[in-house]
């Protein structure tokens, strides 16, 4: 199981992060999953403000367990304009290396960037790209 | 010719190959199914190199020959739209050759549903694939941007430019996600005529492909332009592009794989290879017009050049474009066709609107547009280009609507009015008529007014106040009154009322104008004779109805009278 999201800050410096792109391969627990990613912001949140200068890190967040009963990790990524990556990863899935998990942030990015490179896209909107969503599916296929 | 016609089709109609993909795999499955045996034969007329389809493996190597590769290119990257389509019409083909027809059955199930389509639109008639005439239309589109060829448009300025084509923004979105290769931000030419071409095509009503056709990428796109028998080069291209899906649809081409043994490396041969073979077998399966351009295209080592200059003589009209090719395949087309040659045409031309001359700039539904083939119609667009030749192109079912809805309410305005006091009893009761008539007439008049101006307030205010009587007499009045009033006031009405609408221009020329006056009075009295037939119907219903109410009522009397009676 494995869930993608993409989430920015809206313009305005208040924290009010949307999501751009959600995404998560099956799609139960579709709520539950949004509820992580949003309290996973917060942590997100603490170590940018933490981490001060240095404005990108690959791999910002590693949550052995959010609950006891949840079982799953929750990944971030923070670009240098604020668009927060959040990857939530069954912890079943004991396949999925830290390596991986930076190359699957890496092309994300890579993916978005060439989103934002669409004169047609406005930052802030939704991603509606084919190409975003064919690149995402592929990566977590490979995943799960 | 075939080669020609397809390009110019590429022109005109902008193909979509996505669909077209299925389309053509259907179609040459279909072909090469039911035409296995004529594949060879028709395989002749093709020319020399694809005289020998009998075994695909041949074809492969008779296709090798430059010749038809430098024809062919663009055909067999229009056909590509997607190695999809390419894939599996080299199945198809390659199965017709092989007799192969699991790869037809593959393909004929891969294929969507667009079988005319199919059959009109080979590799040839790619519609991804640009033509000259396009591509040097989209050169000036882009001079008008940035005057140097080989620099690149910015993102915003093609955004601006780009979203004048009022195309929805996420397609816009979509198609500069597409053509920007690169993800620079920014369009090269190839890029940039790759998505003025898939706009365009957009534009005609095709849907957009998730990938890039082959044809569109840049590369190709440039060695395309040189007209180069790069072979490496779009090899190398098309290796490049090819995206990992490529290697599923290669289940159609699995024979083809076999004869490669790398896929990546070979794919570009093979497609080249089954290009050719694919667009030869397709073409001979074709028409005979086709076949006769196949054997030009192929005898002729300039095969583009062809096509060129095929395109050339049709370039400065694209009617003749519509016009030769829906001659070229009209029986295998469907109309939607010559419609979205129109619209191609069209949509260049007004979609696109960058202020600059569309490469040809005919009223597009005139000749080839299938809306346009009522005699109505015609005679409109012939009067209203006689007299309206700004550019300004009506959309022709605009046109007759409203000379008969102007038409109409007087018809109905006279009509039931007359009714009452002739003896001419039309199928309608009196009164009821009469008040359903006038129901009818004033929402007609109100719609009237807008129209008629002068012969249709008079004619309503007569009726209005002289419902029964005037009206009577106004419809009533012998077919040859009702003709001259109707052909004159509707004119009147019609010529002052809608100025842009020239329908009824003739008044001025009497043979000419008796003549059309009487045809359209004959409309008119069709039109009434719909109203009034609707009118009827509508009648008779009520009349039902309130039968029904009526015995409902009787049963009610009955079981009380009886009582009372009793």
């Amino acid at each position: 199981m494995e869930r993608i999201a993409l989430l920015s800050p809206v313009c305005s410096p208040h924290l009010q992060n949307y999501p751009l792109y959600i995404r998560s391969v099956p799609t139960e627990n579709e709520l539950k999953f949004h509820y992580t990613v949003h309290t996973s912001l917060d942590v997100v949140d603490e170590k940018i403000s933490a981490m001060g200068k240095a404005l990108v890190d690959q791999r910002e967040l590693y949550l052995g367990l959010l609950y006891p009963t949840e079982d799953y990790k929750v990944y971030g990524y923070v670009t240098n304009s604020k668009v927060k990556f959040v990857m939530v990863v069954d912890s079943s899935n004991t396949a999925l290396r830290d390596n991986e998990i930076r190359s699957m942030f890496r092309k994300l990015h890579n993916s978005y960037t060439d989103i934002m490179c669409n004169p047609f896209y406005n930052p802030g909107d939704c991603i509606h790209s084919r190409a975003f969503d064919n690149m995402v599916t592929s990566m977590m296929m490979q995943v799960c | 010719m075939r080669y020609g016609t397809p390009a110019e089709i590429h022109g005109a109609k902008c193909q979509i190959p996505h669909t077209a993909l299925d389309k053509n795999s259907f179609k040459r499955a279909d072909e090469g199914d039911k035409q296995q045996e004529t594949k060879s034969p028709s395989m002749s007329p093709i020319g020399s190199p694809p005289a020998s389809p009998s075994s695909y493996q041949r074809v492969p190597l008779s296709y090798g020959y430059s010749k038809s590769r430098s024809g062919h290119e663009q055909k067999h990257g229009a056909s590509y739209e997607s190695r999809h389509s390419a894939h599996q019409q080299d199945g198809s083909a390659v199965g017709n050759y092989g007799a192969k027809s699991a790869h037809g059955q593959l393909s004929r199930s891969l294929s969507a549903e667009k079988e005319p389509q199919d059959s009109s639109s080979n590799y040839s008639d790619d519609p991804w694939r640009i033509t000259e005439e396009q591509r040097d239309y989209y050169l000036n589109q882009f001079k008008t941007l940035q005057p140097d060829l080989n620099s690149f448009i910015s993102g915003t300025v093609a955004k601006n430019f780009f979203t004048k084509s009022k195309l929805p923004i996420p397609e816009l979105s979509h198609i500069w996600e597409l053509s920007d290769v690169d993800c620079d931000g920014a369009l090269t030419l190839a890029e940039f005529c790759a998505a003025f071409h898939l706009i365009v095509a957009r534009k005609n009503g095709y849907p957009l492909p998730d990938k890039l056709p082959e044809t569109l990428l840049p590369d190709y796109l440039q060695t395309a332009s040189l007209k180069p028998i790069h072979d490496s080069a779009l090899f190398d291209s098309y290796s490049e592009s090819l995206p990992v899906s490529q290697q599923t649809r290669d289940f159609n081409r699995t024979e083809l794989e076999t004869v490669c043994e790398d896929p990546t490396n070979s794919e570009p041969l093979i497609l080249f290879d089954v290009m050719t073979s694919v667009i030869e077998p397709k073409t001979s399966v074709e028409e005979v017009s086709d076949k006769s351009a196949l054997t030009q295209a192929a005898n002729s080592d300039d095969k583009q050049a062809l096509k060129i200059s095929t395109t050339a003589k049709t370039i400065p009209k694209e009617f003749q474009h519509l016009a030769v090719k829906t001659v070229a395949h009209e029986t295998n087309t469907l109309k939607a066709r010559p419609r979205s040659r129109s619209y191609s045409s069209t949509s260049i031309e007004d979609a696109m609107k960058k202020g600059e001359e569309p490469p040809t700039p005919p009223p597009r539904p005139q000749k080839s547009h299938s809306r346009a083939s009522s005699l109505d119609l015609n005679k409109i667009f012939q009067q209203n280009t006689q007299a309206v030749r700004s550019g300004w192109l009506p959309p022709p079912p605009a046109l007759p609507p409203r000379p008969f809805v102007s038409q109409v309410p007087l018809v109905a305005n006279t009509e039931p009015a007359t009714q009452p006091k002739s003896s001419y009893v039309d199928f309608r009761v009196p009164e009821q008529t009469e008040q359903v008539s006038e129901i009818e007439l004033h929402p007609q008049m109100n719609r009237v007014p807008p129209q008629t101006e002068e012969s249709s307030p008079t004619k309503k205010e007569i009726l209005l106040t002289q419902p029964p009587t005037k009206p009577i007499r106004r419809k009533f009045r012998p077919e040859n009154q009702m003709l001259e009033n109707q052909e004159l006031s509707p004119t009147i009405s019609v010529t002052s009322s809608l100025p842009a609408v020239k329908s009824h221009h003739p008044v001025q020329k009497q043979s000419s104008k008796q003549k059309r006056a009487i045809q359209t009075a004959i409309r008119k009295n069709k039109e009434a004779n719909a109203v009034l037939a609707r009118l009827n119907s509508e009648l008779q219903q009520q009349l039902k109805e309130v039968h029904k109410e009526r015995i409902a009522l009787e049963t009610q009397l009955e079981q009380l009278r009886p009582v009372t009676v009793l």
